[in-house]
């Protein structure tokens, strides 16, 4: 039994790793409606400029100071030069704005610092904590903490507080945001430097587990299930797919892996968001689409 | 109203193209007094809309532009501020459909009718209890969210909502639309409340002319992209052209139907 509780908490906290990522979506989606798909490439992006900083002999805080800087440059430019002439278009024609802002993310990120992969330390101690007869990693369990505490922040952030709320009216009517005189261009740069600043902690945590090369992006796709899962417009949703994707995947390779021949903690995520869509499509805390008749 | 004086609002000759290429508006002038309410009138695309939206500058997000005249604000040209400058201004529109935030509670959807405000929270406080207290609907129905309160409860909302600005003027474009002759009534009677307590001017876009009329005081016959008539209500309401075409009424009270469809049969070959 304690073997499938080790299993269980290791997925957990590898699940949290998940929602960090699956954040950074769901933070532009409700403000703006649009489906990032640039998200994995800000996380890498974020990573490679700490690194870099970091390796040319920076001081770590300032090296997070200034990426962090530049993450919110890169935000005002986004909004600037991709969505201010964008407005109120379709949907789609967002979605394909950051498909492009993606590519030019990674060409920028490899062409500035190299495409060389890097290790990543962070000076968080990776060492194995033994509870009872169970090996549970410290460096997950900082991770955790972490991850709980950008959660806290964002949702106290977004119900709580004036911009908050004027994300929120956003992210419900652009055009009536607008009539009030919510002015929508701050807006977006304040939700795409938010979103800056989480794929900046994603990539750290995850830059350090992994290293920091190109494989980052495809952190990204891991949150997609992740955000189906637990809805694209909740942050509590964002945390709860994260720690249901990462159970489960671990669970299921662990216990019906070997049946199949291993390897299923690959799909596995996929195949539970691709049944949740028949039966939930908002997700789980996702808002539901408020139909009048 | 008083003709008297300089006007709040003025709207001089302007012409709005979409898109680059479609004229909307033809040369519309029309202007707005302290304290009044006037009533823009005018079928389905006569151009009611987009001279709303030509003064409150929402054109833009559509792709429209006004490529000629101009449009005054106590005398300031305000045709190149952004909405969120005009809404501190004090001109604030409240679209059409009423465009609730629907995910928000209505205390929520108030509340972000302050944004431009710097005020504390106390004076917000203050005017939000001043909103349910015109609307007590609304604070029944405070923390539920926007998307499931009835249309009338939405009108409200939206029109609490422009109120948190602290306006001067309320462009209200089609209030009534899809509402229950009663509901519109209570909306207009509020709308007469505010004007005359709050002193806010209003200019009210309808297509139900008899309504709109009986409150405002001087109104605007759009057709086309451009005004084809205007005056006092009283006088817009005696007028025989606009007893016929927009109040249904003849010169022997109002028309059945019967008469009015006096076009000949089409023989249907195929039927």
């Amino acid at each position: 039994m304690s073997f499938f509780f080790e299993v269980l908490i290791g997925g957990l906290l590898a699940g949290v790793m998940y929602s960090l990522v699956a954040l950074g979506f769901v933070l532009i989606f409700k403000a703006s409606g649009v489906l990032n798909f640039a998200q994995g490439s800000m996380v890498l992006f974020a990573a490679l400029t700490f690194v870099s900083l970091t390796e040319r002999g920076i001081n770590f805080w300032l090296a997070l100071l200034a990426t962090l800087a530049i993450m919110v440059v890169l935000a005002i430019l986004t909004e600037r030069i991709v969505l201010r002439p964008l407005v109120n278009q379709p949907a789609i024609t967002l979605f394909m704005a950051t498909i492009g802002l993606s590519f030019l993310l990674e060409g920028l990120a490899q062409g500035l610092w190299g495409s060389q992969p890097h290790g990543l330390n962070l000076g968080i101690p990776d060492d194995v904590l033994v509870i009872g007869d169970m090996f549970i990693s410290t460096f997950d369990l900082y991770a955790a903490g972490i991850a709980a505490v950008l959660v806290g922040a964002l949702a106290v952030f977004f119900n709580k507080t004036r911009v908050g709320r004027a994300l929120r009216a956003v992210a419900d009517d652009h055009q009536a945001a607008l009539a009030v005189g919510i002015p929508l261009k701050h807006i977006w740069a304040i939700v795409w430097a938010v979103a800056g600043f989480v794929a900046l902690v994603a990539g750290l945590l995850w830059g350090a587990r992994q290293g920091v090369q190109f494989a980052l992006t495809l952190v990204a796709l891991k949150a997609l299930p992740v955000l189906i899962l637990g809805g694209f417009t909740s942050v509590p949703g964002a945390i709860v797919g994260g720690l249901i994707i990462g159970a489960s995947e671990k669970l299921a390779e662990v216990y019906i892996g070997p049946y199949v021949g291993g390897g299923i903690e690959n799909w596995f995520p996929y195949m539970l968001a691709l049944m949740f869509l028949l039966i939930r499509p908002e997700g789980l805390f996702g808002e539901v689409h408020i139909d009048r008749v | 109203m008083s003709e008297t004086g300089n006007p709040l609002l003025s709207v001089n000759n302007i012409e709005v193209i979409y898109d680059h290429v479609i004229l909307v508006l033809k040369g519309v002038s029309l202007e707005l007094h302290e304290e009044g309410i006037v009533a823009l009138l005018g079928a389905n695309g006569a151009g009611k809309t987009t001279t709303l939206k030509a003064i409150s500058n929402l054109l833009r997000a559509e792709r429209g532009e006004v490529t000629k005249g101009n449009v005054r604000f106590r005398g300031e040209r305000i045709e190149k501020l952004t909405p969120p400058e005009l809404v501190k201004r004090g001109v604030v529109q409240v679209m059409e459909g009423r465009h609730c935030f629907e995910h928000l509670s209505v205390e929520e959807n108030l509340l972000t009718g302050a944004y431009t405000r710097r005020a504390g929270r106390a004076t917000i406080r203050e005017d939000l209890e001043k909103v349910y207290e015109y609307f007590p609907r609304l604070w029944e129905r405070r923390h539920s969210l926007a998307g499931y309160t009835s249309g009338g409860e939405q009108q409200m909302t939206a029109v609490g909502r422009a109120l948190m600005a602290r306006p001067s003027t309320i462009l209200l474009d089609e209030p009534s639309m899809g509402l229950a002759p009663q509901v519109v009534e209570e909306i207009f009677a509020i709308v007469q409340n505010l004007n005359q307590k709050e002193k806010v001017s209003f200019i009210l876009a309808e297509q139900n002319t008899m309504v709109a009329l009986r409150y405002s005081s001087f109104g605007y016959i759009l057709e086309n992209g451009r005004v084809v008539m205007q005056g006092s209500a009283e006088e817009l309401s005696r007028n025989e052209d606009v007893k016929e075409f927009y109040l249904g009424l003849g010169s022997s009270g109002r028309k059945s139907f019967r008469d009015v469809k006096h076009y000949r049969r089409r023989k249907r070959w195929l039927a």
